[in-house]
């Protein structure tokens, strides 16, 4: 059994998640894993454009960090 | 990347006022080897949509990678421009149509690099930094700002 993961939402994927963060017992070795993995339980997602953070930094592929300690879900820029 | 030095915070609750700009420039009289100051300060637009009409944006962040992001830019920039400083604010939370949210100030001894730093450091922001705009219309409404 996997130790659940801190995940953060931001923007209008905290909207829709209705949450800013949460506990959850997941398991991939992707981002495409996780990508599946989350739009099955939040399938409003399947239709916005986000990033994956792992530790904080934006991540694509294989995930090569052994421990995770942040995901983070982060829609298109807005700054400035 | 050199890790030595915590990064900077550059967030500010709500707008950014002109008179805390016109203090930050005051704080700089006393750096007498400026010869050259440029300022890029942000400002709310009231955009239209469908007849409705932007009314403030609220800003959120991801601020941790924000602030590590910035680090990252702003290592970038001194090394690729003599400047002898450079301050960034950004808003976080609402700022009304007509206020500011981004205000970024490079000082150097001479002027030609300091308008060169100054948009390269505003196109990197733009694009580099975990920040995330809900535009609020008249009617309550509300759309995601993306910039493009």
């Amino acid at each position: 059994m996997n130790d659940p993961l801190l995940i953060k939402y931001f923007g209008n994927i905290a909207e829709i998640v209705g949450t800013h963060e949460e506990q959850l017992q997941l398991s991939f070795n992707t981002i495409e894993q996780l990508r599946n993995q989350l739009t099955e339980r939040y399938p409003k997602l399947i239709n916005l454009e986000f990033n994956i953070a792992v530790n904080q930094k934006i991540t694509e592929g294989t995930i090569t960090s052994k421990t995770i300690t942040e995901l983070a879900l982060l829609p298109p820029f807005a700054g400035g | 990347m050199t890790m030595n030095k915590k990064p900077k915070n550059i967030f500010i609750q709500g707008p950014i006022t002109p008179n805390f700009i016109a203090n930050t420039i005051a704080k700089h009289q006393s750096k007498t080897s400026i010869g050259a100051h440029n300022i890029f300060l942000g400002q709310v637009r009231a955009d239209e949509l469908n007849g409705k009409t932007v009314e403030a944006i609220e800003y959120s962040a991801h601020e941790e990678m924000t602030l590590t992001a910035m680090h990252e830019i702003r290592e970038a920039i001194f090394e690729s421009y003599e400047l002898t400083c450079m301050h960034i604010y950004h808003s976080l939370g609402s700022v009304k149509t007509g206020e500011i949210c981004l205000f970024v100030f490079v000082s150097a001894p001479h002027r030609k690099v300091v308008f060169k730093a100054l948009e390269d450091v505003v196109e990197r922001i733009k694009v580099v930094l975990p920040i995330f705009g809900k535009e609020i219309y008249s009617d309550q409404t509300h759309q995601w700002k993306v910039n493009n």
